[in-house]
């Protein structure tokens, strides 16, 4: 079914955060068209009424007594952050220019 | 050669808890070891030297002072896999994204490690986020197979399998997300076993796919996993996942096991594990452990698993699919490398430069067919269906142990392939986790067990034993039956068989 164009993995690699390169976009809509064709098979067994598995355990909520614990400290917290400022997580600008 | 670092485990122990030999002596034999290969084995991407002497020295003391020992296993060395976070120690999980991270606190893994005295040495090499089978997909450089250096140690657990082969550990913790530490385990003949889904807390170990990652323990006998098994394994409120019940009776089965006697117990032979890709000597090699089997006494038996079939594509959905959503979180803002920042670039803009530069190929393959698969339009298609096939897999398990008691298998279809060979084509890299992967997607228990070596190529293969969930003490009963089956057979322990490796070899 597949067939991963250039242009689709340039949308994928948006959607994805990933500023590929011009040679990783020819590089990857090969692969990544290959590993879809091998997985597309996927689709010729399960009948709509097979219920879906998303976790192999059934979960339940799991809850502890609402009790305050000691988490990270400021520094511990800040110490493997790129960039720190007067204390705080430094980042770089979220909103674009004509905001 | 030394005697202390070709000894298991549980002889380790005896000896220190006995004051035979110190931890420290033990752990310097160790450090020494892998001062001397470790250039050419590159099983480790941090060696904790000081770390490691320091908790050996806590353990003499206790034994010196007449203190009981913290654990069976205390002042015996381990080398951990680099995707559990340890509080001082760089994690990397053999990303560049995380280059010189230093985690704030301790994997709920380590931890228990750390209170059971059982000596850390270092952290092992892996696949990038353990998206791999080879090893080959370490930022840091590839892990080399101790009993042929040209090859692959397996993966993502290649440092954690080729310590254990290259003597510089005897025990070794792993992750298996599809695989990662049951056929690093069969391509560098150790013991590798992935526990039932939430039996070994995940708290600290940096996830990959939540619903599949799972941490177990390496060796290179079944009595030293087990003991592994039983000091990490149990629940842990700080992980939601994690399974509130007492761990099974592993030690107790593997010391059973190890009396031969396989009696009554029913062996299912899975059907589907045969055919094009798997190699012939390995075949030969589990036709001949599945006779050991039987000369122990189990009935054997040919099971059908009919949508095993679909485990690989349903799994290579479902795992990036969860990575993607997962491997989100390295947004260059909190934690990690950061590029771009300059030149008025905004938060996106850095953060997809960031990830650019610290992903590798692998991870980008994984994370954008991650993407392609939960998108609207395609979700049912792909994500939706291979959710089903999931379901299909656990009725599978369920029809085939309600007539035997375990199923057998080939633990993956080849021996080690060569450095190289499978990097530029995914799929046929994927195909190594053919058999280690229905286990993943049902949650239960299996583990791999060296099967002796193929005859085409003189290579280790393994045995993949699978159990119902929480039933891990038969697996263990049959490996360890098994194993000393074996070691009748091969006159010794297969291990002894790796070749020696010169020291500065290259």
């Amino acid at each position: 079914m597949p067939n991963i164009s250039r242009e689709e993995v340039a949308h994928l690699a948006r959607l994805a955060r990933l500023a590929v390169t011009e040679d990783e976009l020819d590089k990857f809509a090969g692969q990544l068209d290959v590993i879809l064709q091998s997985v597309a098979s996927v689709g010729e067994v399960a009948a709509q009424e097979i219920p879906p598995t998303s976790h192999a355990v059934p979960l339940r909520n799991v809850f502890r007594a609402d009790e305050p614990r000691p988490g990270l400290s400021q520094q511990q917290a800040l110490a493997g952050a790129p960039a720190v400022e007067e204390g705080r997580f430094r980042v770089p600008r979220i909103l674009g220019e004509e905001a | 050669m030394s005697d202390l670092t070709h000894s298991t485990a549980a002889e380790l122990a005896a000896k220190i808890h006995a004051g035979e030999v110190s931890s420290v002596e033990v752990t310097r034999a160790h450090l020494d070891r892998i001062g001397a290969i470790d250039e050419t084995v590159h099983a480790f991407l941090h060696v904790d030297t000081d770390g490691a002497l320091a908790a050996a020295q806590r353990v003499d003391d206790d034994v010196a002072a007449g203190r009981p020992v913290a654990s069976p296993l205390a002042g015996v060395p381990l080398a951990l896999k680099d995707v559990f976070a340890t509080e001082g120690i760089p994690t990397t999980c053999g990303s560049k994204i995380l280059e010189n991270w230093i985690p704030p606190y301790d994997s709920t893994v380590a931890r228990k490690l750390r209170d059971a005295g059982v000596v850390v040495l270092g952290k092992t090499n892996m696949d990038e986020f353990a998206m791999g089978s080879s090893t080959e997909n370490s930022a840091y450089g590839v892990t080399r197979n101790p009993w042929d250096l040209d090859r692959i140690p397996g993966g993502s657990g290649g440092g954690s399998s080729a310590s254990l082969a290259a003597f510089q550990a005897p025990l070794a913790i792993g992750t298996d997300t599809g695989g990662s530490i049951r056929q690093p385990a069969s391509v560098t003949g150790t013991v590798g076993v992935k526990p039932t889904y939430g039996g070994v807390s995940r708290y600290g170990l940096v996830a990959f796919s939540s619903s599949l990652d799972q941490g177990g323990p390496c060796a290179r006998t079944v009595l030293d996993a087990a003991l592994l098994h039983e000091v990490i394994g149990g629940h842990d409120p700080l992980d939601s996942t994690s399974i509130d019940a007492p761990v099974p009776p592993v030690v107790a089965a593997a010391r059973e096991g190890a009396a031969g006697d396989l009696r009554g117990l029913r062996v299912g032979v899975v059907r589907e594990f045969t055919g094009e890709w798997y190699q012939d000597g390995v075949i030969a090699a589990f036709d001949q452990a599945v006779e050991a089997l039987r000369g122990l006494g189990a009935e054997v038996v040919e099971v059908s698993c009919p949508h095993f079939d679909y485990a690989l594509p349903a799994y290579y959905l479902i795992a990036p699919s969860e990575c993607s959503s997962n491997l989100a979180r390295f947004d260059a803002m909190r934690y990690g490398l950061r590029v771009g920042d300059e030149n008025g670039n905004s938060a996106e803009q850095v953060m997809a430069l960031t990830r650019e530069a610290g992903f590798g190929a692998e991870v980008k393959r994984r994370v954008m067919v991650g993407t392609y698969a939960l998108s609207s339009g395609y979700y049912d298609a792909y994500y939706g269906q291979a959710q089903k096939v999931r379901t299909l897999i656990s009725r599978d398990f369920e029809r085939a142990f309600g007539d035997v008691d375990v199923l057998v298998s080939p633990t993956t279809p080849t021996t080690a392939f060569r450095i190289g060979e499978r990097v530029d084509d995914p799929v046929a890299m994927y195909r190594a986790d053919l058999c280690t992967i229905p286990a993943n997607l049902a949650g239960t228990p299996a583990m791999s067990v060296p099967a002796g070596l193929s005859d085409d190529d003189g290579l280790p293969v393994g045995l993949q034993v699978m159990a119902p969930a929480l039933q891990e003490q038969r697996m263990y009963k049959v490996a360890a039956a098994y194993e000393a089956a074996r070691d009748k057979a091969w006159g010794g322990p297969l291990i002894n068989r790796v070749p020696e490796l010169e020291v500065a070899a290259r």
